[in-house]
């Protein structure tokens, strides 16, 4: 392994829908920060995550895409032991991939609900589930889950997301007490609205609203999500377990 | 990374303020560390860092006391020109369970911890409205969220400080200022010190990760809440706490 001068160079990270948006954001600065990377993303995501790669200056090679649905366990198990193979060991897990489904309550379809639980919920813990053996093993990990503000605050039109949410914040704190004594952190960033393709596919009136409803009166940036993450998955964040790191302008406190 | 910047920050001379003074200063910050009592460990900490080759100035003031608060804040401004980080870590405990309490013990400590911060960021607001940016850091704790047997007025004082940053937060978005709360866990210093050997142990058995923090692990959440590029980030409360009832 490489110098851990920095707290995270040589280290081997996964950024689940690590190819674009918030996480192509923190894979740019993982990489960056001299991190090996594995982007594991849907096949739509390989493009993206080569495009990533050229956006590089140098540090191009340190990011590997592997191809796998974080919903599906089987597909999750198989990246992990490719990446296993490939990279002997997992330092960091960041879950960020996630979907909307958004419709009130009275109009969502129950596939609608469980597509999001699916991706945004058990995901992350299918996830967890295929590394955490490996990070107990080597008595060190570093797990960040991208949760949501709308998970503290709810938001009309989004139950399946903000259950999912909500529910990833329960998960986080399960797990940073399970493994607390092993070396591993468990900790969730829960952004506000940030300027990502998820954001943009809201309706330009939704989008106004969320900006003149944010204090600062922006959006956020990928790269100030990526940077809290950063922090967290440094080595010198051992004493952070289970705590909920807002990031929203001051949209909810 | 902080290099031509000015921090003041109160308690900055011992325990976990002095880590943060220590942190700010190898970054490059001129740091104004404020004391009240302790002249001796506010001599020490000032050589220590000079030897070091850090810039580091110490101010006595009581936070409690708004005419002190002004006068360190004019200090700080006529000697180095600005401030644009406020951390306010002063922080005393008076404990006993509330049958036990007096008016006094609950008055002196919501006097320093809570009031306290309220005056020391009155005594510097205008400068920083004025100069359109700023960040405030306040120290709170684990037990303003969750309480504790014994710590009544504590408690009160630290959630009190939620309220005030979140309040705070909410008056300055508009004006480039961003307020968060660091929340500590238990961590290795004098205040824990304090705390009787026995009673110590049952506290660490109670903490997932089953040890103290230290102060350098709090100091490095307060220096990232400072960076510029923090400022997406305001009315926060950020837990450094090994785990303990998060
Ligand atoms: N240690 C912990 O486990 C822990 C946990 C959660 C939160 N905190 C909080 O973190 C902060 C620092 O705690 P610590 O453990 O470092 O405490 P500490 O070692 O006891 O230091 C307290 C500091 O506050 C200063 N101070 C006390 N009363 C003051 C007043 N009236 N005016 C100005 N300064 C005053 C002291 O200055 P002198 O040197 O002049 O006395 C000293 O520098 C406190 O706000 C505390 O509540 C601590
Ligand atoms: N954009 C925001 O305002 C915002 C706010 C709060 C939280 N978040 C959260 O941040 C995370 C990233 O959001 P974004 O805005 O960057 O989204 P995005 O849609 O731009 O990117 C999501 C990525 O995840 C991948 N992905 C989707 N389903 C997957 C699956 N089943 N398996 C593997 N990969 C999959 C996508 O292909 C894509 O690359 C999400 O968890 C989202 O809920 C976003």
């Amino acid at each position: 392994m490489n110098t851990l001068s920095n707290g995270i160079a040589g280290r081997v990270c996964i950024v689940t829908g690590g190819a674009r948006g918030i996480g192509g954001a923190i894979s740019t600065r993982l990489a960056n920060d001299g991190a090996i990377v594995a982007v594991i993303g849907l096949p739509a995501d390989r493009d993206r995550t080569e495009s990533l790669r050229a956006s590089l200056n140098g540090s191009a090679e340190n990011v590997v895409f592997y191809e796998g649905d974080v919903g599906e366990y089987e597909r999750c198990t198989k990246a992990i032991e490719a990446i296993l193979q490939e990279h002997g060991r997992i330092d960091c897990l960041v879950n960020n991939a996630g979907i909307t489904a958004d419709h009130t309550a009275r109009k969502m379809t129950i596939d609608e609900w469980n597509a999001v639980l699916q991706v945004n919920l058990s995901g992350p813990f299918f996830m967890i589930k295929a590394v955490l053996d490996a990070m107990v093993a080597q008595n060190y990990g570093r797990i960040v889950n991208i949760s949501s503000v709308v998970g503290l605050s709810g938001n009309v039109g989004q139950a399946n997301y903000a259950a999912a949410k909500a529910g990833l914040i329960g998960l986080t704190k399960t797990i940073a007490l399970e493994v607390a004594t092993k070396g591993v952190t468990c900790n969730a960033v829960a952004p506000g609205f940030i300027a990502t393709e998820m954001v943009a596919a809201m309706p330009p009136a939704a989008i106004e609203r969320a900006v003149a409803s944010t204090p600062v009166q922006r959006l956020g940036q990928p790269s100030e999500i990526a940077r809290t993450v950063r922090f967290l998955l440094d080595e010198e964040a051992g004493y952070i377990n289970g705590a909920v790191f807002n990031v929203n302008g001051g949209w909810y406190m | 990374m902080f290099k031509g910047k000015v921090a003041l920050v109160t308690g900055g001379t011992r325990g976990i303020g002095a880590a943060i003074t220590t942190l700010l200063a190898t970054e490059g910050a001129h740091v104004a560390a404020g004391y009240s009592r302790g002249k001796e460990s506010a001599g020490m900490c000032q050589a220590k860092l000079a030897s070091m080759g850090a810039s580091v100035s110490v101010h006595q003031g009581r936070v409690d006391d708004p005419a002190d608060c002004a006068r360190v804040a004019q200090e700080v401004l006529d000697r180095f020109g600005r401030v644009d980080f406020l951390v306010n870590n002063a922080g005393i405990t008076m404990d006993k369970t509330v049958r036990k309490m007096t008016a006094e013990d609950w008055q002196t400590v919501l006097s320093v911890n809570l009031s306290g911060a309220f005056h020391m960021t009155k005594a510097l607001l205008e400068h920083m409205i004025e100069r359109g940016s700023g960040r405030i850091v306040n120290i709170s704790s684990v037990i303003g969220e969750t309480g504790n047997v014994g710590q009544a007025n504590y408690a009160a004082s630290k959630a009190g400080l939620f309220g005030f940053s979140k309040s705070l937060a909410l008056e300055m978005a508009q004006r480039g200022i961003t307020v968060n709360c660091v929340a500590p866990g238990f961590i290795g210093t004098e205040m824990v010190e304090a705390i009787p050997k026995a009673a110590l142990e049952k506290v660490i058995e109670k903490i997932p990760q089953r040890r103290l923090g230290r102060p350098e692990e709090v100091a490095r959440v307060v220096r990232f809440l400072l960076e510029d590029d923090s400022s997406y980030i305001t009315g926060a409360v950020y837990s450094v706490n090994g785990g303990l009832d998060m």
